[in-house]
């Protein structure tokens, strides 16, 4: 239902404080970046665009921990722990649940 | 592209894919439905169903805010476009969807002042531009999309800009997957969660879905992996007889999605006690209006809209196949009478409808009798 | 194996802008208006140009009109455009260019400097392409009754010793070529117009392929079956045209199509298929297996040619369709495009 594509924060605009340039492998845009201001914003910061608006901040490290544990898949068990072991590594604020192995 | 290529790695992907196949129960059958109309495309676009063991059927939802929308509301809008001093405006999407008198861009080809804006905020750019015209923007979207079209309007008021009004269609997703449930021939074994929707309203909204109605759900992004895994993990919860919310787009989708985007919609708009949805009918509080605060900017209050009511065409059977009783090509009207040039149901509208995607990336491909590897 | 092609009937009862996007629309409007009525004894596919014999002579004659917003761009320009198509509509037709003529419909009001531009745009483009231009007519309309200016270009040529372009020669196993990146022309005419506020380092990629074409029908002539430039409607809608046209299936690997990253980026942000989108100088060819590695040298070593590449092939099935596949064993169905490329959030 929503077409949303990372892109990467280029440069804080100067003369307006909601807004940013982000650029998508070559293609840049203005977009309004009030809705990720609470998480700091900063030039090299990667945000989630929908219309025109950053919608999210990308977590690196999320996303490194789902590679991570995908790479894991389907080899031996203990890799499959060892990946475990890497993702309890990082401090998770979030009471969500972890995919069970 | 980074946080694309990453999440279409081939490699990951076979493994992936493996994983689902050793998970899955060769002696059941699986129904997941991804809500999400992004997912439908995903799955399409990517030819993910090819990676899936048979069983599991992928059955496509109602999270297309385009298909979803009555023909009527189509048909109100465009009565806006009538006035001469009036640029009607709206997101691509809208443009090829028909109203009883025809689409916007056939209303355009009659003349009309009719615009695609990438952003609400540049229709805003546009009112600012042209003091002399009214710009109305024909705002359509579940909970991604509210949020922009909120804090446009929030813009528009502080900067005391009246030329701009939104026609809002805004829908929320969350009575639409319980009209699905409370379905009596509902047949879903599990849900593919909307990944962007969550960044705004996070995972908690779906909670119920777990516990009341004992499905798993997974929060999924859009890349291969990302589905392929949402897979996995729902295969992994319904073996242990498990219901849960699960959360696979950590990357983007906090648990309690975003604070600032939901504050700019309860300050913008307020719900309506109704709403009707092309192939599901009226569902109760499942759309957003302005509130009191934006009446000024409220393309409904300016305006005199007709308020037309089109029925859906009866031999089309979108709801069945929202509900994954039917396959897209089942419904009589298939390919026939209701292709995406010509669509007759609600599905066959916008290219994230499920029959519209079915149509251009599949049905062909089962049409023949074999397909070579 | 001659195709009885399906019989398709010109119901619309207005002229969309879809009708000259080059996808669906366009060849409903070709097949079921025009043909039937301006030349219906033919039951040949159509094809980019036409082949006649002249008092025992054979020639090749196409026309061509350009419409472009904003008239200058990124890497080219209407005038530009309007010699490169019709050259381009020659040589995938396998002749080259020999002579143009040129109309220009223009709206009371243009500035000389815009049009003086664009006629020197015109020489050097034929210059480079090598055809003359030998006549035209002009047209001025009320201002507000065009859109500043329109070019018609018709074009003769020659046709290439030893090549017969007909997708009723494709057989099964034949390899698909393309001639270099794709996308670039219809992502920059869509920046350039500035509606959606995009900036990208993009130019159009408007040039005369004819070199690349007289290269390739040198080192493969007889194994040469079809060709054409992917213009509007884009790759996907002229493989389409080519599979319906020999009832053939057209397997293409995704993964092999060159696409630059700017272009890959818009079409991730905008939701469009780098497939559907239009170019002005690069074309697809079709030629048989055994010459598909010289083929493919004979493109790379010429200027211009060095991105050439196979990107697919010919198959049984699916006839008449054409299949994607992802470097991960997913396929899809590659339709044509339905009316032009929109932007999309959904």
């Amino acid at each position: 239902m929503c077409l949303a594509i990372p892109g990467k924060i280029v440069e804080l605009s100067a003369s307006d404080p909601h807004r940013a340039l982000v650029d998508v492998v070559g293609v840049r845009r203005g977009v309004d970046i009030s809705l990720v201001e609470p998480d700091g914003i900063a030039p090299g910061d990667w945000v989630l665009i929908h219309v025109g608006f950053a919608m999210s901040k990308i977590r690196e490290d999320e996303a490194q921990d789902q590679l991570r544990m995908l790479t894991a898949l389907g080899e031996a068990e203990a890799a499959m722990q060892e990946a475990q072991g890497y993702s309890s590594d990082d401090a998770d604020p979030q009471p969500e649940e972890r995919p069970s192995p | 592209m980074k946080y694309i290529d990453e999440f279409r790695e081939p490699e990951l992907i076979s493994r992936t894919s493996e994983e689902i196949r050793r998970l899955a129960d060769p002696a059941r059958h699986y129904r997941m439905m991804e809500v999400c109309g992004g997912h439908t495309h995903a799955i399409y676009r990517f030819g993910l169903k090819d990676l899936l063991p048979s069983n599991i059927e992928l059955v496509h939802g109602p999270g297309c805010p385009v298909c979803v929308l009555p023909m009527g509301r189509i048909d109100d809008g465009l009565s806006m476009a009538a006035h001469p001093d009036v640029i009607f405006t709206a997101f691509g999407d809208m443009m090829r969807v028909p109203g009883t008198q025809g689409s916007p861009l056939e209303h355009k080809a009659r003349g009309a002042d009719i615009r695609i804006v990438y952003s609400p905020a540049d229709a805003l750019k546009l009112a600012r531009n042209n003091p002399s015209k009214h710009v109305m923007f024909f705002a359509i979207g579940f909970e991604t999309t509210a949020p922009s079209t909120a804090l446009t309007l929030m813009r528009a008021k502080a900067e005391g800009i009246r030329n701009f009004s939104v026609f809002c269609n805004h829908v929320t997703i969350i009575p639409a997957i319980r009209a699905i449930l409370d379905s009596p021939d509902m047949r879903i074994d599990a849900f593919i969660g909307p990944g962007h929707v969550s960044t705004v309203i996070g995972c908690r909204p779906y909670e119920w879905i777990a516990r009341h109605e004992n499905k798993p759900i997974v929060v999924s992004g859009f890349e291969p992996l990302d589905v392929l895994q949402s897979v996995a993990m729902l295969l992994r919860q319904l073996q242990h007889g498990e219901a849960k919310v699960e959360n696979q787009y950590r990357r983007v989708v906090p648990w309690d999605g975003n604070k600032a985007a939901l504050k700019a919609m309860a300050q913008v708009f307020t719900l309506r006690s109704y709403f009707e949805w092309r192939g599901m009918g009226f569902i109760s509080q499942s759309a957003l209006a302005l509130n009191e605060d934006f009446a000024d900017w409220d393309a409904e209050r300016r305006f005199e809209i007709p308020g037309i009511r089109v029925t859906d065409p009866k031999a089309a059977q979108c709801g069945e196949v929202l509900k994954g009783v039917l396959k897209p090509a089942q419904c009589k009207l298939f390919g026939n009478e209701c292709t995406p040039e010509r669509p007759v149901g609600a599905l066959m509208v916008s290219s994230e409808g499920s029959c519209a995607a079915y149509y251009q990336y599949e049905h062909r491909k089962h049409a023949l009798v074999s397909i070579p590897a | 194996m001659p195709v009885a092609s399906p019989k398709v009937r010109f119901r619309d009862a207005q002229i969309e802008m879809a009708h000259g996007a080059g996808g669906k629309a366009s060849r409903r409007l070709i097949e079921g208006l025009f043909a039937p009525i301006l030349f219906g004894a033919s039951t040949e596919p159509l094809g980019d140009a036409a082949h006649l014999m002249v008092n025992g002579a054979p020639i090749a004659i196409t026309a061509d009109s350009f419409v472009v917003s904003p008239l200058r761009f990124p890497g080219g320009s209407i005038g530009e455009l309007a010699v490169n198509g019709t050259v381009n509509d020659l040589a995938v037709s396998g002749a080259r260019a020999e002579a143009l003529v040129v109309t220009y419909v223009l709206e009371a009001g243009l500035p000389t400097e815009v049009l003086e531009a664009e006629v020197r745009a015109m020489a050097k483009a034929a210059s480079v392409a090598g055809v003359i231009v030998a006549g035209g007519d002009t047209k001025v309309v009320e201002h507000g009754k065009a859109d500043k200016m329109y070019i018609t270009t018709a074009g003769v040529g020659r046709p290439i010793p030893g090549v017969r372009i007909t997708a009723r020669s494709a057989r099964p196993g034949d390899v698909i070529l393309l001639s270099g990146p794709i996308g670039d022309h219809g992502i920059t005419i869509l920046l350039a117009r500035g509606e959606l506020d995009l900036e990208a380092d993009l130019c159009s990629d408007t040039r005369a392929v004819i070199g690349l074409v007289e290269a390739l029908a040198a080192a493969a002539a007889p194994g040469l079956r079809w060709m054409r430039d992917p213009t509007r409607g884009g790759v996907a809608t002229a493989l389409n045209e080519f599979a319906r046209d020999c009832d053939l299936g057209v397997f293409v690997q995704e993964d092999r199509l060159p696409i630059h990253d700017a272009v890959r980026g818009a079409c991730e942000l905008l939701g469009l298929d780098p497939m559907h989108i239009a170019n002005e100088g690069q074309f697809l060819a079709v030629v048989a297996k055994e010459f598909a590695e010289a083929a493919v040298e004979a493109l790379q070593r010429t200027p211009g040619g060095d991105a050439a590449c196979i990107i697919g092939e010919v198959r049984e099935q699916p006839a008449g369709s054409v299949l994607s596949s992802t470097p991960y064993g997913g396929t899809r169905i590659v339709d044509m495009l339905v009316g032009d490329p929109l932007p999309r959030i959904c």
